[in-house]
């Protein structure tokens, strides 16, 4: 029986584990004290609203398995190879050894003090799409003085589609989410006016742009395309806003309860390093795969694999998909 | 016989066959990043001139990128250089250096 090591328990480490168990022993590296942190975020997901809890309930339970060994709290600091074997170092020094490794570190939202000109962490009006997932889980909609917010204003490409931030890559999940968020939080607050601030509306996957339609026709969302370019405080501490409304020619400006940024995906801290420290770093810090259609789980590196979102952004089932295709690729290679 | 007064009014659709493109092939060479906008808005809707005026930089390109140059030069004299534009810019444009070179350009051709 051989051995794999993952390192990242979200849902392409834990679908791949589940998968690879089967026949061979897996290790499994969680740098924080909880699997799944990325999903445990949200509330619902798009396109059906399916509860996040849910989704990660069933994933979770997969990692019952005799062949899985699950380590939390463990972080990996270098990954070298040795042999035919890989030897992988955590933080407290210890070594393990493996006959094949798959990195699957995943993502981190886009951290939105870096557009100061957005106003978030400085004025409290301004959240994020993370922060907004929250308030939707627990029914605490809220703007800067704690009433529930009669106009919400959703602003896409943060971080994304931005040479400013150094992203220039389109983050493909943040148009539907905007969508979804919106259609809560009119379930939720049946008065407030929502708009959504647009550049392009990308809805590229199954069931989006349909989503997209019944936000206008059941929901009265509102679409304004232009991006906003500055945002800031009144004295009555709510969030003005300034944009060109493209399709008028006409600039424009807005005082809102809420300003949500919606926030792009990036290469998390351990992708940017691991990619580094193996030789497989890419663009913008996501890992790089030996070549973009027919080998896109394996690297330039034998033995060592990718899936899931350390590879580019990606909705939750092309995760699952990628994970279960890096187990085959996987499987075929220690034969 | 009489005459009926009939004439044709002019078409308003632009004549992509007939268009005109020497100030944007110029402004190009000039300003490699002026052909990479999307149009989203922030450079019109951060401008200070826009406050105080009609001054669209966006409308502005959109047309010159169309080849209707007509008008153009004297539009953009209501431009104070104040460069918010190209901070503001998703695509980093370098659009104060493209309205410099806009009105270099127009003016040469009396547009």
């Amino acid at each position: 029986m051989s051995k794999i090591a993952i390192i990242g328990a979200g849902p392409a480490g834990i679908e791949s584990a589940s998968m690879l168990a089967r026949n061979h022993e897996v290790l499994l590296f969680e740098k924080s004290s909880t699997a799944l942190s990325n999903i445990l975020d949200k509330a619902y997901l798009f396109p059906d609203f399916s509860s996040a809890t849910d989704i990660a309930d069933s994933l979770n339970s997969k990692l019952i398995n005799e062949n899985i060994k699950l380590m939390l709290n463990t972080e990996v600091v270098d990954i070298v190879r040795n042999d035919s074997e890989w030897k992988i170092v955590d933080k407290s020094g210890k070594n393990y050894f493996v006959d094949a490794v798959l990195i699957t570190t995943g993502y981190q939202t886009f951290d939105a003090t870096r557009k100061e000109e957005l106003g978030y962490g400085i004025y409290k009006g301004v959240v994020t799409s993370i922060d907004m997932e929250r308030m939707i889980r627990y029914n605490q909609i809220v703007n800067s003085i704690n009433e529930a917010p009669k106009r919400i204003v959703f602003l896409q490409c943060v971080g994304s589609r931005d040479e400013k931030s150094g992203n220039r890559y389109c983050s493909k999940v943040c148009c539907v989410t905007a969508v979804k968020q919106a259609i809560e939080v009119r379930k939720l607050l049946p008065e407030a006016e929502i708009y959504i601030f647009y550049m392009d509306l990308r809805m590229w996957g199954q069931h989006f742009e349909e989503l997209y339609r019944e936000s206008q026709e059941k929901y009265d969302i509102r679409f304004v395309r232009g991006r906003i370019s500055e945002a800031s405080s009144t004295f009555d501490r709510k969030i003005q806003i300034k944009a060109e409304d493209t399709l008028l020619g006409v600039p424009m400006k807005m005082t809102a309860d809420l300003l949500v940024l919606m926030v792009g995906m990036e290469a998390s801290c351990g992708t940017k390093d691991l990619g580094v420290k193996c030789g497989i770093g890419g663009e913008y810090g996501f890992v790089k795969t030996a070549t973009p259609h027919l080998c896109d789980n394996e690297t330039t590196e034998q033995g060592l694999f990718v899936a899931g979102s350390c590879k580019r952004p990606m909705t939750i089932n092309d995760v699952i998909n990628d994970a279960r295709s890096a187990a085959c690729v996987i499987s075929d290679y220690l034969k | 016989m009489r005459q009926f007064g009939f004439s044709i009014s002019q078409t308003r659709s632009i004549d992509l066959d007939q268009i005109d493109f020497s100030c944007l092939n110029e402004l190009r060479e000039a300003v490699p990043t002026f052909m990479v906008c999307i149009n989203c808005g922030a450079c019109t809707a951060t401008c200070s001139a826009q406050q105080f005026s009609d001054f669209n930089i966006r409308k502005i390109k959109t047309k010159l990128m169309q080849g209707q140059y007509e008008g153009l030069a004297k539009e953009l004299d209501k431009c104070m250089l104040c460069g918010k534009c190209t901070l503001v810019c998703p695509r980093e444009v370098n659009l104060r250096n493209s309205i410099v070179n806009m009105r270099r350009i127009l003016t040469k051709k009396n547009k």
